[in-house]
């Protein structure tokens, strides 16, 4: 068989392919812990990430040589590694979070790391899809194994209710999607993105099926990036499931569905821009303002971190609606240092919880500074980092996002965009305030699992985060020149 | 003379490499001793500035420029002349005074007090020496961290609500700086700061641009009505964080109306103008009435810098020579006086454990030489001429008059208000019969030598500035008169500015695709 004729350039999804070989082995050492004694379950997390450390390898090796593949179903652009990269570090650093944690949850962790790995792959192909049946076919993928990761821990009623609503929900948003894709496709004949973008520009597109398409598109993806008003899961989600699994999914999540979001606008809708830009900025608005609101007044940790990343949301949603290279840029920036950060705060998070409990009170922290003083400074740089205080990584991620509004002629989104980092500021603050400057109470966290795999996890995303503020260039020297690509095409 | 390579990033990170070691030595002996070296060595090397200068030289000296994020014009950028030269030295003068008072004074967790203490200092210097506005930002921002858990931790009674009220009010007032400095960015293609002092703007983007850093800096200096967070910071900081706070975190906001506000944007500020100048005249009317009505001492200083920063930004406002120069000096002279009342009120309180002003009188008779030290702070501050404080502040009521006499008149009050409320303060401590057992002689013991030499320096440059202003308005002149001629110039040169013109134009895409 001739596979250049057909087109299967395998390199181009070596990234991927590692996962799903990572899963596979993780899966087969698993079969021989039966009988209740763990043999190969402590290696398991490695193994896992050694999985990951050779997609991210892969991926780097590609940056700079954009392949399509499957006859143009796919890609490996610098768009898709970069998205890949961020994948990769939120499941390398939720994986290091989990070796101590997860066995806490759920003692069967080997299918827990092979549907983690193969979730991220998934995620990984939306980033490089260029084609609707390809996006759809990697939606369901990760949704399906987040839907049975966020229930993992069987026997918490918390955890249950979180899987049912995300898996009721997630059904009804992915129902969404289908239907606009079906809508675009009879509007255009096309499935793939370039198709669809030479067919609208030419005239040919039947407008009247093809913004209702773009409508109910535009609903599935504000389901899975928790735009306001589709964002009712997200507290009780990111409350009841396993924390570690929350904090891979606040950020991959995320990732993988503004990628794909990014390229269906950018490459198949550009000429739309007028019209879904101004949708996408009220939906930006809305999700900032409501998501710092609320915020505002959780006692929860979980939830406070719930509702900081639909505000982050909100954020990142920016960079879209100004439709530019820039914007996509900046974006992928954001979701980089969001990784590092996000996923950071919900490590000190696991650290925090006590055994049984599936979440920490704010009040938890008092006097956190006095106890643990290591664990208090890295939790306050991730907030701080969150809040965009420079000189932390947060702070240029906001600068690029909202320069890329300026840039596009959206100066009243960037400042309603400040005045928002303002509002969460202050309850990243609250944090800061009962981790320092109260007294340790009876219920301070005595912070009882200590795990040297969390705290390299944990060092290595403070060091980003602060590194990332300090030299932003390194990431950008990296994908240099490549976000002009996705636009091109 | 001695040339030495990257002086002014020495002079800005080596007290941040201080606060790393700080954290790192073993044992508060050490930690102290070595806070105060670093903060030492930076004054001393900051010196080579004064003594490298370029006197005459109108532009920015010992540049030193590095590509920070050259993909979107991102600089690394450090320069200083005649406006900030004296902030400079002003800083890493204050601080090792502060650092020494705190050695003295300060009992908990001191390595990190000392570590949040120097790098403040480098987030300050930064400030006054950055030539590049998104590094600027970085520091002006980054300030903030340190001084919010010197004043949560280490202050008074309602320290958590001033600590959370001061990051959040200046946190969010410079939030709309960061979209003016994109704005400002995408119509001119250039962050450097030299460089936007000769670009053209667009009316509206001047507009906009100067509302946004105008309301930033405001806060942070504070102009009425932003400036209800001082007074709580004030009174809840630490002694030594009052004297930084007042001394040199207040001059972010002017220096940065002087350096960023007014050259970007020449012709809006010109136009708002007479809004900041009577808002500038209300404080420093208030300012003043509040401050003779105050209990504490603490508060009473508090309130009397927003009156003093008021003439500060009402010469930067008026603009011309003597008015700017006045300011400059202004600022200088305020950050010594305020910065040593601070030092007495703290030095008294740690005798006493309060600040109210009814549990002292008569002081005189057992304190001799704290209440002689303290007399010549107060008049210093009151602006006695032969002291620093007449000489700005005669030069800026010039420069006032000139503007619009009204302005002056109206300030002129602030003069009389102002020698009323700190010779008040004076004489209910100092005067009349011992009231108080507890401030009787021998009961409360008079200042250290040690202490003495700590406000001694402050003293000695009153009376240098008093008698000899030219030693400084030699070196900030040339540079204030090269400022002016080229704002003159702009606002020539630029587009007519009809009325409010808010409406920006659609899309600014730079030309370099």
């Amino acid at each position: 068989m001739n596979n250049a004729a057909l087109n299967l350039d395998v390199n181009a999804l070596l990234p991927e392919l590692s996962m799903v070989v990572a899963a596979v082995v993780v899966m087969f050492l698993d079969v021989f812990n039966r009988g209740g004694r763990s043999v190969t379950r402590p290696v398991l997390p490695w193994v896992a990430l050694l999985g990951v450390l050779a997609a991210a390898g892969a991926s780097v090796w590609l940056l700079g040589q954009p392949v399509s593949t499957f006859q143009d179903m796919a890609i490996a652009d610098l768009f898709a590694e970069g998205i890949d990269l961020v994948i990769l570090v939120a499941t390398g650093l939720s994986i290091l979070l989990s070796v101590k944690y997860i066995p806490t949850v759920n003692p069967q962790t080997g299918e827990i790391y092979a549907l983690l790995l193969l979730v991220a792959s998934a995620m990984m192909v939306m980033g490089s899809a260029i084609d609707l049946i390809v996006v759809f076919l990697a939606l369901e993928t990760f949704s399906l194994g987040l839907y049975i990761l966020s229930g993992v821990n069987r026997g918490n009623a918390l955890s249950s209710e979180a899987a049912m609503k995300y898996f009721l929900l997630g059904a009804f948003a992915s129902g969404f999607f289908v239907y606009g894709a079906a809508l675009i496709y009879g509007a255009t004949g096309a499935t793939q993105f370039s198709q669809i973008g030479m067919q609208v520009m030419s005239g040919q597109a039947d407008l009247n099926l093809l913004y209702p398409g773009i409508a109910l598109l535009l609903v599935g993806f504000g389901f899975k990036v928790s735009l306001v008003p589709f964002h009712m899961w997200t507290p009780d989600v990111y409350q009841g499931a396993p924390t570690t699994i929350t904090a891979f999914m606040s950020v991959a999540t995320k990732a993988a569905a503004f990628a794909a979001f990014y390229r269906i606008f950018l490459v198949a809708l550009p000429a739309q821009q007028p019209v879904w830009g101004w949708a996408l900025a009220i939906l930006a608005v809305l999700t900032m303002t409501l998501g710092n609101l609320a915020a505002l007044r959780q006692t929860s940790l979980k939830r406070l971190l719930a509702y900081s990343s639909i505000a982050h949301a909100g954020y990142i949603l920016i960079g879209l609606t100004t439709g530019t290279p820039a914007g996509a840029d900046a974006a992928l920036f954001y979701l980089l240092t969001y990784a590092f950060m996000n996923i950071g705060a919900f490590g000190i998070v696991t650290l925090l919880e006590q055994p049984g409990q599936m979440d920490v009170d704010i009040s938890a922290v008092r006097g956190l500074g006095k106890r643990r003083p290591l664990l208090a400074f890295t939790f306050s740089v991730f907030l701080f980092s969150l809040a965009g205080v420079p000189p932390l990584a947060g702070f240029f991620a906001k600068f690029f996002i909202f320069g890329a509004a300026v840039q596009g002629g959206w100066s009243w989104l960037a400042a309603i965009g400040m005045l928002n980092s303002a509002i969460g500021a202050y309850y990243y603050l609250r944090i800061v305030v009962d981790m320092y400057f109260a007294e340790p109470t009876e219920e301070t966290a005595i912070a009882s699992k200590r795990s040297y795999a969390a705290a390299f996890g944990l060092a290595i995303a403070v060091v980003f985060t602060i590194g990332l503020g300090i030299f932003p260039n390194l990431w950008t020297a990296l994908l240099e020149g490549g976000l002009n690509q996705i636009a091109m095409r | 003379m001695i040339t030495v390579p990257y002086l002014l990033s020495i002079i800005t990170f080596l007290p941040l490499v201080g606060a790393v070691l700080v954290v790192l030595v073993p044992g508060d002996a050490v930690k102290k001793w070595l806070a105060f070296l670093f903060s030492l060595a930076t004054f001393a090397i900051s010196l080579l500035l004064w003594t490298g200068w370029q006197n005459g030289a109108p532009g920015m000296q010992f540049v030193e420029t590095a590509p920070w994020f050259p993909q979107i014009g991102v600089y690394y950028t450090l320069g200083v002349d005649g406006i900030s030269l004296f902030l400079v030295l002003l800083t890493t003068l204050l601080m090792p005074i502060a650092v020494y008072f705190s050695m003295l004074y300060v009992k908990k967790s001191i390595g990190a007090y000392m570590a949040l203490m120097l790098a403040l200092e480098t987030a300050m210097l930064g400030v006054f020496l950055s030539l590049d506005l998104v590094l600027f930002f970085v520091f002006f921002e980054a300030s903030l961290i340190p001084m919010y858990f010197l004043i949560g931790e280490w202050g008074g009674q309602n320290r958590i609500y001033a600590a959370v009220k001061f990051f959040v009010y200046t946190f969010a007032g410079s939030a709309l700086m960061v979209v003016a400095i994109l704005l400002v960015y995408f119509s001119t293609g250039t962050f450097n700061i030299v460089e936007l002092q000769f670009a053209q703007i667009a009316p509206a983007v001047q507009m906009w641009g100067f509302i946004a850093f105008a309301l930033a800096f405001a806060i942070k200096t504070p102009l009425f009505p932003f400036h209800t967070w001082l007074p709580d910071a004030h009174v809840q900081a630490p002694t030594a964080g009052s004297i930084i706070l007042a001394g040199v975190l207040l001059k972010m906001g002017t220096y940065g109306y002087l350096r960023l506000a007014r050259p970007i944007f020449p012709q809006a500020a010109v136009q708002m103008g007479p809004i900041v100048a009577t808002l500038a005249v209300i404080g420093i009317i208030y300012g003043a009435l509040v401050a003779v009505k105050q209990q504490d001492i603490k508060s009473l200083v508090a309130y009397s810098s927003v009156a003093h920063l008021g003439y500060v930004m009402l010469g930067l406002v008026a603009f011309n020579m003597i008015g700017i120069s006045g300011s400059v000096l202004q600022m200088v002279n305020h950050g010594l006086s305020t910065g040593a009342l601070f030092l007495m009120v703290g030095l008294l309180y740690e005798r006493r454990h309060t600040r109210m002003l009814d549990d002292f009188g008569g002081l005189w008779k057992s304190v001799p030489l704290f209440c002689g030290l303290f007399l010549v702070v107060a008049l210093s501050s009151a602006g006695l001429p032969g002291l620093n404080g007449f000489v700005g502040e005669f030069a800026i009521m010039q420069g006032a008059f000139i503007y619009a006499p009204i302005f002056a008149v109206v300030a002129a009050f602030g003069v009389i208000l102002a020698a009323w409320y700190l010779l008040t303060a004076f004489r209910k401590m100092s005067q009349g019969e011992i009231t108080n057992e507890e401030n009787a002689r021998g009961q409360l013991k008079d200042l250290r030598l040690s202490e003495v030499l700590m406000v001694l320096p402050l003293v000695v440059l009153f009376f240098v500035i008093g008698i000899f202003p030219n030693l400084l308005f030699d070196k900030i002149n040339p540079s204030v008169e090269a400022y002016m001629a080229q704002q003159s110039v702009r606002i020539e040169q630029g587009a007519p500015m009809t009325g409010l013109s808010l409406q920006l134009p659609d899309g600014l895409a730079l030309s370099n695709e």
